[in-house]
């Protein structure tokens, strides 16, 4: 369900702090998302493939990542030309796509990807009990960092429960159709996964009520600021300023704090 | 001697339902290994919910180290002091990983993080099971989530352990693994099992459950000391 494999690995970018790189991929992600031109996009995704590359990921991985958000951006591709206002680029069956709407699917793509491959290389590189403590020390609300730490504990058992009342039904020679009896089996599943998970989070409850349980969750993380952090956190910074930098200058972030509004902040 | 559990006449119904538990007394001294038998759905569990608090008792008395017990707050003092290993292991393991559980525990007790990372450590060590410290609780084997549930209570030091069901769904080696583990251990135990050779290498006397009443079957080792080949099966074995 999750498999986490990008997680337990060595690379420079594995041993990073997992708080600076959670604060990090956030921040990268926001100045690529608010950049306005396509300096900001391009240097953003020069970065994020060194970050992959330094991360050391298999790239027949990372790419894998990449597919389902560039499945979307190919409906952008399709809509967004034909839909927006402005000068002609070319006609296809007496549709003409315009240059402005050919440029913004150009800008949302390059940013949807530099920022996949941000968070690939930042984010999953952590397993999602690191993310949770560092979520944590990072005064994250607590209910949601519970909400992730107990999910991911959790989603296996009520997998392997899925598949368990997935087998006994197939055990007594169910097949899947189009029909009012499949509709109803698995509407009957569902709803005895949903009875099975409220039984189990009250039988963790009281465990954790035996073991003194009062409300305050203790995070027990092991987070050690290295020397090489702070290099990490300079070179970071330099990526988010370099960015910023561009951003002002050829439009985007400039614009908005001269008082412009954005082109297209997608 | 002051017993640690003394239970007077107590009652338990689930609401609009059956009566589980009727006037039932029942007390453990310290020092003792209490065994307790019964088939399915005579209300073992249910008597080990009432104990710690998790089910409120509708009638009668239930006292915790001579205290009675009358709000959460008489039982949640009283919890610290009595480790309970829930028959479902995956009930008690929440952590993403084995340390964090086992320290979870002293966390709460108030320990810090150091003290409470160096404690769960020791208690895994003691049990052999130090090479999982770092291992993710969904990944574990079925015997490794029954010893780690065990070190999760182990590590608050308690004076009393309930153990519900703790070989069911083990096999042998595991059993006897976790056999020998509660025999090195020197503490008040009341373990549930539906297993006589079980309980009678682990305990010393044990009482039989049967429709919300306790029965007092009497000594373990005085019950199960022979071996002999039972006219319907060819196994030897032990009552």
């Amino acid at each position: 369900m999750i498999s986490e494999e990008l997680a337990f690995r060595d690379s420079p970018v594995h041993r990073i702090d997992p708080r600076v790189r959670l604060v990090f991929a956030l921040l990268l992600c926001f100045a690529t998302a608010l950049s306005g031109s396509f300096a900001a996009p391009l240097l953003a995704l020069g970065s994020a493939m060194g970050l992959i590359v330094l991360s050391c990921l298999p790239l027949s991985a990372v790419a894998r990542r990449l597919v389902p958000v560039n499945i979307f951006m190919l409906f952008l591709w399709l809509v967004l030309p034909f839909t927006h206002v402005g000068e002609p680029a070319f006609t296809v069956m007496s549709l003409a796509a315009s240059k402005p709407g050919i440029e913004i699917a150009a800008l949302v793509t390059l940013k949807a990807n530099a920022i996949v491959l941000f968070m690939v290389a930042l984010v999953s590189t952590m397993s999602v009990a690191a993310l949770g403590h560092a979520a944590h020390r990072l005064y994250f609300p607590q209910k949601l960092v519970h909400l992730l730490l107990l999910t991911y504990r959790y989603v296996f058992v009520l997998e392997s429960e899925y598949r368990q009342l997935v087998r006994a039904a197939k055990m007594r020679s169910f097949v899947p159709a189009s029909n009012l009896h499949t509709y109803k089996t698995y509407s009957y599943l569902a709803g005895m996964l949903l009875v099975r998970a409220h039984a189990r989070a009250r039988r963790v409850h009281q465990a954790m009520v035996c073991r003194g349980f009062s409300g305050v969750y203790h995070c027990l993380d092991s987070f050690a600021f290295r020397k090489a952090d702070l290099a990490w956190i300079a070179l970071l910074s330099l990526f988010l300023l370099a960015m910023a930098g561009v951003s002002f200058n050829y439009g985007g972030l400039g614009d908005f704090f001269r008082g412009q509004a954005l082109p297209f902040a997608g | 001697m002051q017993p640690i559990i003394e239970l007077k006449n107590v009652c338990f119904a689930y609401p609009g339902g059956r009566k589980v538990l009727e006037n039932l007394n029942f007390e453990i001294t310290s020092g003792k290994k209490v065994g307790l038998i019964g088939s399915n759905g005579s209300g073992k569990t249910t008597l080990l919910h009432v104990i710690m608090g998790l089910l409120p008792a509708t009638g009668g008395q239930v006292r915790l180290f001579g205290e009675e017990m009358l709000k959460e707050k008489d039982f949640a003092r009283a919890r610290r002091r009595i480790g309970f290993v829930f028959q479902n292991a995956d009930d008690q393991l929440f952590s993403p990983t084995v340390i964090e559980d086992v320290a979870f525990g002293p966390l709460n007790l108030g320990k810090t993080k150091e003290q409470a990372r160096e404690i769960a450590r020791n208690t895994l060590e003691s049990l052999g099971l130090a090479a999982l410290e770092n291992r993710v609780a969904y990944r574990l084997s079925g015997g490794e989530k029954r010893m780690v549930a065990l070190a999760t209570v182990l590590a608050m030091d308690p004076d009393m352990l309930i153990l519900d069901e703790p070989t069911t769904g083990l096999d042998e080696v595991t059993g006897h693994r976790i056999t020998h583990l509660i025999n090195s251990i020197d503490k008040t135990c009341l373990i549930v099992s539906h297993e006589y050779e079980f309980l009678s290498q682990t305990t010393e006397v044990f009482y039989g459950m049967e429709g919300g009443l306790l029965k007092y079957l009497g000594d373990s080792q005085a019950l199960h000391t022979h071996t002999h080949i039972h006219t319907a099966g060819a196994m030897p074995h032990k009552h």
